[in-house]
This record gives structure tokens, sequence and C-alpha cells, in this order.
């Protein structure tokens, strides 16, 4: 059962061949089975994960009127805010801390009835591409457990991947859904900026945090998608319009005529012989399927990934400021005579991990007077270069498609200590946030040199978000049917029985 | 070439309120004269005629009404706080302005 | 060694700049809905978003846009087309995100000025104060300093935040530099920030009390050699708390600098605290090594971007402007220029023009409130605006006495009793029994009286000796209990004396 899609969970929900609560049950068995190998978990939510299903089990009951996946668990990032429930961000200056109010995400989720089994591991305050960052250990790919499951959101896509949870939510600044879903054979997707509600999600980069829907499928994901989307008065960057119909286009999946545009830079040299292959191969499905396939030029990417090393952090140095030791979170040196202001550096020194403490630094440095111009005001200005560039192409084509990391998953351990060699495995997905639209990642097969889940990705413009669901799901089902079964069965099988 | 010595890197854990050691420091500032060099190509195409762009979408004007909505509890309020007295948050001394 | 005033002016040209803080009266805060009640319970007014709480974002009250730029008109500013909100970064404890929501470089409003007229050595005179600029904020928390001596930051051992007051919209005031007034800018600045409150009050956007913080000023002050160019070094001095000590400070701060000077010494730039019991300032951090506040647009909030419409329907709003005003006022009540400018001073405008508006004649209305009830104000060391009397008494009392039912020096009486918490003057007249005996007979029975017990100054009277009828008058004054309307009285007095006519 755990196996199963989310829509097929929830088909089997609604035509009463199961219970939210053996659901629910069934994949709390699978966490106390494998969760210890892959450790995607750091908070368990068993007895309100429990009590969520039962309560919908007795709407159900009496017949009441329930969303499409009501019922159905899902792994919750930990960067979530969900009242009571301890939230840390992956850092050691929260642990402890359980917010007083649930994140819209989560409000969103509570009233689609969407079971909540805890949350997940990720990189400390989603800085990082690995998970390898978090406070709490790393999580490891259930692909190869030596292996990053990505990041930030490596959590998310590992509890996926090995089948912890059907539905998970994530993040994504720089491509912390995206790319965690490539390297674990899964799929995930970041919406167009303001299309799901930032209320709640404790902000690494204000301008370009946005959460989205992870999954094992399109259709689960634009379930998900749809579940969580919407205005929301409390976010003050929240697009006050209807939501994309993104759940009619993963069920359609028609590409017919479309223009699909392959982007020159975000190719070539850098990526990896077996994702590169995989690319061409999906394009050739998909041109069958009946997209056109051009190609299109974004000659301003190359400072991208410049750019957002500026933004970044200069935005998370000062939404990180509240982390301060006077109102929650962790409090260290509050010794006879301490000062307040000895209090906050002792508290961030210990608090805060090595990647963190580079950023915030970085952004302190963006940002301070005299090289404002240099390097913050030239990022952002940067920014409207590829905002442009991005313009131009979507004149040319209806989406645009590049592979979504240049590698597949590295060793655990492997580029730690270098972290330029880290910020490259977002080159692909930077440009997406950069520009506010929307980007998905799927799987397109497995590198013939390792074996591992290489990613595809699909990004459309502002609100067109439907347009990237119609090309995955169209490619999804064409690769299906080449491999005969989804590619996860592929992967090794962990902690015994399937 | 752009880089930060050791003190410029205390200087901005000073304004971060980050405690380092001189291991950290001189670390830091090795990694910065790599980071930096990196990023500073943004400048290569950063003229005077780009805008600068601050928020990926072109909203504007989005206000709430001015009206009262309940608060947390102070219990709710004080509910992470690493200590309080008299329904108020305890921080160690404060020392500068008054 | 102190200087006096006139050898510092002698010698020293003083340099303004005013910064004023104003805390909207909005409902709701700057960017959440929790209450603005001054007052509550500690922490009862916070929520994710005021506490700074992981994950919670800012959303801009449209109240506080709409009274920011009003204020903006009423100052004669022009209203930015887009502007924006930008983090100011730095760390303190009263600041829950630690940086403050403000604005930096794209303000709403800017260049305007307030024209403020002040009396000098050669008449009134008009000064032109220039407003640079007009800007949105927020305001902090407040902490209770605990150990130590006096509840000061200094030698205290902990502190104790509430943040009730965190995230209260803020509206920031900024001149540009005041030069020309010479020897009056102590008058100048505070007549400044009398005008200034004068405004936003008749704009309604703020309580504008500076006793509790609603409104607050900080002055720079600065001196250089008459007729030099360029400006001398600055201090800032906050915690100036009332239109005095706005005086107060300005002219402590020009002796300050002047014997700084003379001393062959340097002012130092820093921020300066005023001390209302010695009306000198105190050093408070040096400005020396400048704060790197790190401002960059602020990512949660979208620009501001009023339209002409709204700003032009924001226009028809404002009120008559209170300059303009004071001389209708003063017009309308046929005052001269003095009493007007000992109203004004007084602070009783406002209160005359209510009691007015109830029907009083205007020069009782100013006597009752410029006289006894400010004498009474003054004995108790407060506020005429926090004595329990309202211009509805002082008019009910003025048509009483218009009527008859009560004497001026009864009606003194009821005054008293309004003040003490008795009630409405009706109520006060029942409780004291307070009337005026009109009763003829009873009078009559007075005078009978005090004309048998006094026979021989009765007896000088009747031979035509007035003078003499005022001791009796007095004693039946005081044998009616000083009800009697004395008039009255000695009409039938000398009538019972065949003086009558
Ligand atoms: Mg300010
Ligand atoms: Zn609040």
């Amino acid at each position: 059962m755990i196996r199963n899609s989310a829509s097929e969970m929830a088909a089997k929900l609604a035509a009463g061949e199961t219970t939210s609560v053996a659901l629910t049950q069934a994949h709390l068995d699978r966490i106390t089975a494998v969760d210890a190998d892959v450790h995607a978990f750091l908070y368990v939510d068993t007895e309100g994960a429990l009590a969520q299903a039962a309560a919908v089990d007795a709407k159900r009951a009496k017949g009441e009127k329930l969303s499409p996946l009501a019922g159905v668990p899902l792994a919750l990032k930990d960067v979530m805010a969900q009242k009571g429930v301890p939230t840390t961000c992956g850092s050691k200056i929260l642990e402890g801390w359980r917010p007083p109010y649930d994140s819209t995400v989560v409000a969103n989720l509570k009233k689609n009835d969407v079971v909540i089994l805890g949350k997940t591991n990720m990189d400390e305050f989603a800085m990082g591409s690995s998970t390898e960052n978090s406070a709490y250990g790393p999580t490891h790919n259930p692909w190869d457990l030596t292996r990053i499951p990505g990041g930030s959101g490596g959590g998310s896509s590992a509890a996926l991947a090995a089948f912890e949870a059907p539905l998970a939510i994530g993040t994504d600044t720089g491509g912390s859904i995206r790319q965690p879903a490539a390297v674990t054979g899964t799929v995930g997707v970041k919406p167009t900026y303001g299309g799901v509600s930032r209320f709640g999600l404790v902000a690494f980069s204000s301008s370009l945090d946005q959460a989205g829907p992870c999954a094992r499928t399109v259709l689960d994901t634009a379930l998900l998608h749809e579940a969580i989307a919407g205005h929301d008065p409390k976010d003050a960057t929240s697009i006050n319009a209807p939501v994309p119909q993104v759940v009619a286009a993963a069920k359609s999946g028609d590409v017919k005529g479309m223009k699909i545009g392959v982007v020159k830079e975000l190719n070539g040299d850098g990526y990896q012989p077996g994702v590169r292959a995989r690319f061409e191969e999906s394009l050739e499905l998909l041109a069958k399927a009946g997209a056109e396939i051009v190609e299109v030029s974004a000659p301003n990417f190359e400072y991208a990934l410049a750019a957002y090393y500026l933004i970044a952090p200069s935005e998370c140095s000062s939404n990180l400021a509240r982390f301060d030791a006077m109102r929650y979170g962790l409090r260290v040196g509050d010794v006879d005579g301490a000062s307040a202001e000895s209090v906050m550096n002792l508290t961030r020194e210990v608090g805060f991990g090595k990647e963190v403490k580079r950023r915030i630094i970085l952004g302190t440095y963006a940002l301070s007077s005299g090289y404002y111009d240099a390097y913050y005001g030239s990022a952002q200005k940067v920014r409207t270069l590829i905002t442009q560039d991005f313009t131009k192409a979507f004149e040319k084509a209806d989406v645009l498609v590049s592979p979504t990391c240049p590698t597949t998953a590295f060793k655990i351990g492997e580029k730690a200590n270098d972290p330029l060699a880290m910020y490259l495995n977002d080159i692909a997905t930077i440009p997406v946030n950069m520009a506010g639209i929307g980007g998905m990642s799927l799987p397109s097969g497995l590198a013939d040199e390792d074996g591992l889940p290489v990613g595809f990705q699909i990004m459309s413009p502002v609100m067109k978000d439907e347009r990237m669901y119609s090309v995955g799901a169209a490619l999804e089902a064409a690769l299906l049917s080449k491999w005969g079964a989804p590619l996860l069965d592929k992967a090794p099988v962990l902690g015994g029985a399937r | 070439m752009s880089s930060l010595s050791r003190d410029d890197v205390a200087k901005l854990a000073g304004l971060a309120r980050i405690e380092m050691s001189e291991e950290e420091l001189v670390n830091l500032s090795n990694e910065f004269t790599v980071i930096l060099d990196a990023v500073a190509r943004v400048q290569e195409v950063a003229g005077a005629d780009v805008e600068p762009t601050s928020h990926p979408l072109p909203l504007r004007n989005v206000f709430r009404a001015d009206v009262v909505v309940p608060s947390l509890t102070p219990e709710e309020a004080l509910s992470g706080a690493p200590a309080q007295e008299e329904q108020r948050f305890r921080v160690p001394q404060i020392l500068g302005e008054e | 060694m102190t200087l006096s005033y006139d050898d510092v002016i002698a010698k020293y040209e003083p340099v303004l700049g005013l910064e004023v803080h104003v805390e909207l009266n909005t409902n709701s805060k700057m960017f959440c809905g929790c209450s603005t009640v001054f007052g509550a319970e500690p922490n009862t007014q916070t929520c994710p978003v005021c506490l700074a709480l992981p994950g919670a974002l800012p959303v801009v009250n449209e109240k506080a846009i709409e009274s920011t730029i009003k204020i903006g008109l009423a100052l004669n500013c022009s209203i930015a087309p887009f502007s924006r909100f930008a983090r100011k970064n730095y760390f303190y404890p009263d600041m829950p995100k630690n940086f403050q929501i403000s604005q930096y470089d794209e303000p709403i409003c800017v260049d305007g000025y307030v024209d403020v007229e002040i009396e000098t050595d050669e008449g009134p005179k008009t000064f032109r104060v220039e407003v640079e600029r007009v800007h949105m904020e927020e305001d902090t928390g407040k902490s209770l300093h605990v150990g130590g001596a006096t509840g000061r930051i200094h030698g205290a051992e902990y502190s104790l935040l509430d943040y009730n007051r965190a995230g209260i919209p803020l509206v920031e005031i900024v001149t540009k530099i005041v030069p020309g007034t010479g020897k009056y800018a102590p008058e100048v600045a505070k007549a400044y920030v009398a005008e200034l409150r004068d405004i936003l009050r008749a704009l309604g956007v703020s309580d504008v009390k500076m006793e509790q913080g609603s409104l607050r000023c900080d002055a720079n002050v600065s001196l250089r050699l008459i007729g030099a160019e360029k400006l001398g070094t600055r201090s800032e001095t906050k915690n100036v708390n009332s239109l005095r000590s706005v005086e107060r400070a300005v002219r402590g701060e020009m002796i300050r600098h002047a014997e700084l000077l003379n001393a062959g010494g340097r002012v130092v730039q820093e921020t300066r605290h005023f001390q209302e019991d010695t009306g000198l300032t105190r050093s408070g951090r040096s400005k020396e090594q400048a704060e790197d506040y790190r401002y960059f647009p602020e990512p949660d909030l979208v620009p501001v971007a009023p339209d002409a419409a709204w700003i032009e329907e924001l226009r028809a709003t404002l009120p008559e402007r209170p300059s303009i005003r004071r001389k209708r006022l003063q017009e309308a009540w046929a005052v001269p220029d003095k009493e007007m400018s000992a109203m004004i001073n007084a602070d009783v405008l406002d209160i005359v023009e209510a009691t007015v508006l109830l029907g009083s004649d205007p020069s009782k209305a100013r006597s009752w409130w410029l006289g006894e009830i400010s004498r009474i104000a003054n004995d108790k060391d407060v506020a005429i605006a926090d004595l329990t009397i309202t211009p509805q008494d002082v008019a009910e009392i003025v048509a009483l006495v218009n009527a008859g039912e009560l004497t001026d020096k009864l009606a003194r009486q009821v005054v008293e009793g309004v003040i003490a918490g008795e009630g409405k003057p009706s109520e006060v007249v029942a409780k004291r029994g307070i009337k005026v005996v009109n009763d003829d007979g009873a009078l009559m029975a007075a005078i009978e009286k005090v004309c048998a017990e006094q026979a021989e100054t009765a007896e000088k009277v009747r031979n035509g000796h007035l003078p003499a009828a005022g001791a009796l008058i007095g004693a039946v004054m005081k044998e009616t209990k000083g009800q009697a309307d004395a008039a009255r009285v000695r009409e039938l007095l000398l009538g019972h004396l065949g003086q009558g006519n």
C-alpha cells in the first residue's frame, strides 16, 4: 500500500478499501523500519498524525464531502511552523521551539485533511544542497545510503523515495525542492513566487523562498499544489489571483503543438554524460508526443550563481538576526553579569553551523556601507537581466527545459569542504528563483555510469504553472511506458519488506 | 582583487553578533578570497542603465485594513522564552544607549 | 564660568535640525493586527509578527499609509509616486526582528515646510522650517531595567521586555537644517514642535501626547562662528518630552557647545539625553564610530505607489491649518493679540472653542478656562486637560449665570465642585444646595434683622449717608450664606431705609 501514489491511496480511501488510520499507521511503521538508515525525519508526530487520521475517517464515515487528498499522509519540511510541533529548521538555535501558530501551508493542509506525519530533515535554515548541513546529522539517499539526498529538502525527498510518505512539502530558494527531487528520482515543484503563501515558512531569503509540493508522480504534486496554493492576506507578496489549473493539466498531459525551449546555457560542459544522455532522450520523447523542440539562449544565466550567492546571503543575514536568544530558542552564556550583547554573540556562535555563519558574514559584507552598490546592488541588476532573458525566451517557447542538476547524487562528505563546488549544484535551478517563475523536476531515468537518478527540469512563466504540469505529465507517461514500471522500483530494497 | 582580512571578518562578525574563534576568523578570511572572486562577477554586467530588481513580481500597494485581530495569549507569546518574569521576557543586562 | 546666553549669540550662529517621531493612533499595529491601546498588561498585544517569531511576515496597515500621506500634505510635502520600505539592521533587545522596518532613500513624503510665528524684539515674525522627509517606521518594545539604582540601564542586573508597543506605527518627520534663527533658535524649535503638534492633532492622526511618548522630539544643534560657512559639529538630544523642554534643550546645548568651543575644545558628535530635572543634557552613546545599518529594500513588502486620485481624495479631507484657524478664531471672538497669545500659551484654544460651540459666549469661556480653571490646574500641578471639568460643564455654568441662577461667586463654587468630582454642574448645585436667594420676602426678613441689630448704621443710611450701606449689605449676604444677589439686596435695603428711587 505504501508504494502507491497519493492519488491511488486517495482513491482507496474514497472507496472504503482502507482507512486513513490504517494508511497512516502503515507509514509510521515504515518510518520505524527504515528511518534509522535514511534519517529523513527529525520528528515523527505519531499521536498527532493518528488523531488527525481518525478525525478524517470519522468525517468520511459521516458522509462529509472531503478534499481529494483527505486522509493521505504527508511529510513536512522542518522549516514550516506547525503549532505545538517542534520546528528546528535543522538548527541547534531553534532546538525545542514549538511554534504557537500554524503556517498558512500547514493551515491549508489541515483544511484539506492531509495527515501530517512529522518534520523532515534539511540543511540548516535551508542553506545547502546536500542536507549535510543539518545540525541533527545528514539524511541518506535511499538509492545509495552513502550518498546525499540533495538539499536543502533532502529529508522530504528521501522520505518519498524510501516510501515513508507519499507526499511532502519542500521549500525552494535556489533549487531546494528540485535538486533533491532530481537526485532521489522523485517529483518536486517550485510554484511561481507568490503562488503559495510564505507565512510561517521560516525565511532564508525572502525574495527567493517558495514552498511547493513534492511527491512520486506529477499528478500527486499537482493535487498537493492545489491544496496548498492560493492568495494569503498574511503574505504581502502573495499573488491575488486564481490558482493555475495544475491538476487538470497533469491529468491531460497534452503537449501537442507546445513549443519547448532548450536553454543552450544550461547544458554542456560540466554536465555529467549520463545526465546529458537522459536529457536528450526525454527531449525525443516529448517531440514524439507532439511538442516542438526549439533552442533558446539566456546569456545572463552565467551570472545567476554569483548574483544568488549575494542576494540570498544578504537577505539571510537580516532574516536570521531574530535568532538572538532573547525571546525563544537557544540561550548560551547567560551567567551573572553577562550582557545581552555577549549572550547574543555566544548563542549565535554555538547555535549556528558553519555554512549559516559563512552566509551571514558574506551577506553582512555585501550590504555594508561602501560595498552595497558593488555587491548587493549589482546582484539585483543581474536579477533584472536574468528576468529579461526569461521574458525573451518565453517569447519563443511555452516552457523551457534543462537538466535539473549537472550531476547525480554525490557522496556524503565529498564536497563538504568546498563551498564553491557545492554551490555549482544549483547552477540550473537558481535562475528560476531569481525570476520568480515556476520550475519542476521529474525523474528522467538513471545515469549509465553510476545507475543513479537524473532529473529533468521544466520551467514555466509566472502564474502559468499549468504548463510545466502538462509537459511533466506527458514526459512521465512516455517514460513509464518505456520503462514498464516506475523508476523507484529500480531502487534498492530498504529495511526488508516492500 | 576582492578579499577580506581577518580583521575585516572580525568586524563583520561583530556587526552580525557572532562570536568567532581566531581559527574561524582566519579560515573564513581565506575562504572569502575565493568566494568573493566568484561573486564579484556580477559587476561585469551590471551597467548603470540596468534597473535593480529587489522583488520578483511587480506587485504594488498591498495593504491590510486597520482592524484589530486577536493577539496571542501572553502564555503563548512567552512560551518559547528562555527566561521570563512578571509576564515579560527576561533578558541579560542591556548595555549602551538608554 | 557659565556663559550667558547673550555671550553665546554675540559670537555664534546656531543651526537647528529637528526630528520628530509620532505614534499614529491607528487601531492596529503597523504590520499586524495587534491592538495599539496604551497601558495594557505586558505582552497581551503581541503576535507572531510583532514578536518576530520565525516565519511571520509583515503586512502594511492601510490607515497608517493614509495618515502619513495626510501628514505629508499638511506639511506641504510632495507625495512620492513610488516609495519603499527598507530594513534598518541593528541588534537591540527591544526590537524583536533586530531590524526596524523603516524607509531609507525612498520615503513617502519629501520637501515640505512649516511656517512658525514667534514674538521677536521687532514684533511677530514668521520663520519657515523646511521639512526634508516624512517616512513610516515602527516602534520598539519597552524594557524595564531591574536591579541597580533607578530603573536605568546603568547598573541594572537584567531587563524585562514588554513588546506591546513593538510595531506601533511611527511617522518620522525630519527637517532640513534650519539656519538664520539667530538668538531665537530655542523659540523657533519650540514653536515648530508646537505647530507640528497642532497640525497632527487637527489631522486626528495621533494622540500627540509628549508625556506619553506619542510625540517625541530629537533636537540637533550645532554652532558656527557668525559669518562662517561651514557647519559646526552637531549633537543630537533625545528624550525631549515637552514643549518647554524643547526650548530648554536647545538653549542648553547652545551654551554647552559655546563653552566647549570657547575653551578651545571641540563638540563631539553624539547622542545626548535631556534631563528634565536639571535642564541639562547627558552624554549617551558616542557616534564617533558610525553605525552601519545595512539598509536594503524590505523583501517581504511591496512598494507603495499612491495614485493621484487617492492623494487628492486624502487632500480633500485635510482640516483647516491651525495657524489660519487661530486667525479666524481671534477675529470671531474679537480677542486682542495679548489674550490670544495667552490662550495659545496656556494651550486652551481647543477647549475654549469647544465651550463656545456649546453656547457659551467667547469672553466668558475664555475667562473661565484661562482664569479660575487654569489657577486650579496650576495649584494641583496638573494639565487642564487632566481635570475632570469639560467644555460641556463650563458652558452649562455660564448658562446658569446668564439665567441669573448663579452668581459669579456661586459659579466658582460649582466649578470647584465639578473639579472635585462631585458631578455635573446641576448635580453640584443640588448636592451643595447652592442657589441664588431670589425670594424678596426672605431677603426682607434678613434686612429687617440686620437693620435691627445694627440700628445705628441703619439710621446713618436713613439720613442719606449711603456709603454706610456696604456694611449692612455684607451682613445680609452673610446672613443668606452668599446665595443672595448683592444688587437686589442693595435695592431692597435702600428702599427699606427710604433711599430708593
Ligand atoms: Mg527613525
Ligand atoms: Zn502583532
